[in-house]
């Protein structure tokens, strides 16, 4: 549930497969050109998947499928991965402990 | 008035929407020819040299020091034949505000749409042209809209242009994420039409010659410090207004320095799918944007593009995601620099380049990038095997973009590798030549051999074996 004002992220597609253009790889073409943007939300209220109309950070008017309240951030440093540390080892080795380069 | 937004309406009108936010006539720089006026259109933008020296010393941008990599050198040195093993530098355009390169290149943009009473800019980029528009759209304060392409259909999206996004975002701009496709540069002529703003386009004059400050400063950095010009300068290139913007400035500043080409190899992937969109780790800087930038200049969000990378090029190179990767790490743990990845495209190809040189040479990777979540190499490999890329220690020369990526299993497998030149150069060619309304004149001839680096005789060769009349 989001009231005005909250800050939301919405979701539609721009441009459906039949209306792409054909400069397309196959597996493009057979899927809709999706756009995301974050607003304030101009309805006086709605849930998750209404659609709804949104004010944009550059003063727009967007509307789209309202998929997110309080959108936050989700990028991190990732898994971890084995492989950077051998990395490491290998390149101090080789330039440090005169192990093969 | 009912405006029509279908695809074939708005790319229709793109010659006037384009005219109208950017107050640039490109019609003016045609010739009938073959032939257009690339030096009149660079020159005629207000901004010389030295304004963008001014101008970026009054936004905060350029003056950026060079470091010399002492360890990498001596790394390289160790794999080198004796006595080789250039001196390897690298220009730490990291420390620019928005944390690359690229806010040389939005400075004037942003300026010349303030001066010319447009509200706000936008940019279409899924890199760090967005974090450097966006950044000089808050220090100038105009309002700022970002067009990136970011995720597949799966609304999966590339933990490096996520990162962008919010980067975006945090410096004050709208950013408008659309899914896999061409298309974005049609959502972008929409939102020209629809706001009125400029179009601070990668491929300007005012963005590429807002580069040549970048080669100015190599130039007398060099000559301050080591007391003589760097004798290679790597370009990372795709978009190919880095090469550009930086060859040129090193020309204006005197520099006999030559300029090679880095890309990453991505042979086998297309750009525009959706199923092999996540299946690449480097979303730029790669031959997937290099080549058929290098080959067809105008195909971008301006009719005539700035960037025109063959005419400065001496050679042009490639290295693999997974040496990429790995000089990323030897940058953090030999030399105490956690930067990149995609910026460090240049410095994998320096350390291979260096070992072919003299060890009184110097060889200089002409940028770093910023690095943070989502953009850096334990977020794109643990992303990359996440999607099924195999990661592997083995021969580099061994990789499949989309399939694996290739570790060195020593540092002397780290190699970079000819590309073709001379063919590129064939495809520029054959490509423009096809706007002949007769038989090619001797001023398209030598048109041609400037837009390739070549001579009058290599374009007849060309020309002659194409099929070509020549007057």
């Amino acid at each position: 549930m989001a009231k005005k004002n909250d800050w939301v992220r919405v979701h539609r597609s721009v441009l459906e497969p039949e209306q792409r253009t054909g400069k397309l790889p196959e597996d493009t073409k057979l899927v809709p050109l999706e756009m995301w943007v974050k607003g304030r939300l101009l309805n006086e209220s709605a849930e998750i998947g209404d659609d709804v109309t949104v004010l944009t950070r550059a003063g727009r008017e967007e509307h789209g499928r309202m998929i997110e309240v309080d959108p936050c951030y989700e990028l991190n440093y990732g898994c971890f991965v084995p492989e950077i540390l051998e990395m490491e080892e290998q390149l101090r080795g080789a330039l440090f402990g005169g192990e093969q380069v | 008035m009912i405006v029509d937004k279908s695809y074939q309406a708005v790319t229709g009108r793109k010659g006037e929407i384009i005219n109208k936010a950017m107050g640039v006539d490109y019609s003016r720089y045609e010739t009938g020819s073959i032939a257009f006026r690339y030096e009149d259109m660079m020159n005629d933008t207000g901004y010389t040299l030295e304004d963008h020296i001014r101008l970026q010393q009054q936004f905060n941008v350029g003056n950026t020091p060079i470091f010399e990599l002492k360890n990498l050198t001596e790394l390289a040195r160790k794999c080198a034949a004796p006595g080789k093993g250039a001196r390897i530098f690298v220009k730490d355009e990291a420390s620019n505000p928005a944390g690359s390169f690229k806010e040389r290149r939005a400075v004037a943009s942003v300026y010349q749409a303030k001066k010319m009473g447009y509200k706000g800019v936008i940019a279409a980029t899924s890199g760090n042209y967005g974090a450097a528009v966006a950044s000089q759209a808050a220090m100038q304060g105009l309002k700022c809209i970002i067009v990136q392409e970011c995720y597949d259909s799966k609304g999966s999206g590339q933990p490096e242009i996520v990162e962008k996004a919010r980067k975006c975002e945090a410096l004050g701009a709208e950013v408008l994420q659309l899914s896999v496709g061409p298309e974005l540069f049609y959502e972008v002529l929409m939102m020209l039409e629809e706001t009125g703003f400029f179009n601070a386009s990668l491929y300007s004059a005012f963005g590429v010659g807002g580069v040549e400050t970048l080669g100015w400063e190599l130039a007398h950095q060099f000559r301050d410090r080591c007391g003589r010009d760097a004798d290679v300068v790597v370009c990372a290139n795709a978009g190919g207004g880095n090469l550009t913007g930086t060859a040129r400035g090193l020309r204006k500043a005197g520099s006999k320095a030559k300029i090679i080409a880095a890309s990453v190899d991505l042979k086998g992937l297309s750009m525009a799918s959706d199923q092999q969109f996540n299946r690449k780790s480097f979303t730029t800087a790669h031959t997937g944007f290099g080549v058929p930038y290098a080959t067809d200049p105008d195909h971008s969000d301006v009719p005539r593009s700035a960037a025109r990378p063959l005419r400065y090029m001496d050679r042009y190179v490639t290295v693999k995601q997974g040496e990429v990767f790995y000089i990323t790490e030897a940058l953090a743990t030999l030399e105490g620099m956690e930067k990149g990845p995609a910026g460090n495209t240049s410095l994998a190809a320096a350390f291979a380049l260096a070992q072919e040189m003299d060890q009184d040479q110097i060889i200089v990777a002409q940028e770093t990038e910023y690095t943070g979540a989502g953009k850096h190499i334990q977020p794109q490999l643990a992303f990359a095997r996440k999607n099924g890329i195999e990661i592997l220690f083995g021969d580099p020369a061994e990789e499949i973009p989309g399939s694996n990526i290739i570790l060195p299993a020593r540092p002397s497998l780290l190699k970079a590798r000819e590309a073709d030149l001379d063919h590129m150069r064939k495809s520029l060619i054959r490509r423009q030549a096809t706007r002949a309304t007769g038989p090619v004149t001797a001023a398209e001839i030598a048109y041609l051999a400037e837009e390739t680096n070549s001579s009058d005789a290599f374009v007849k060769g060309v020309l002659t074996e194409l099929g070509y009349q020549l007057a």
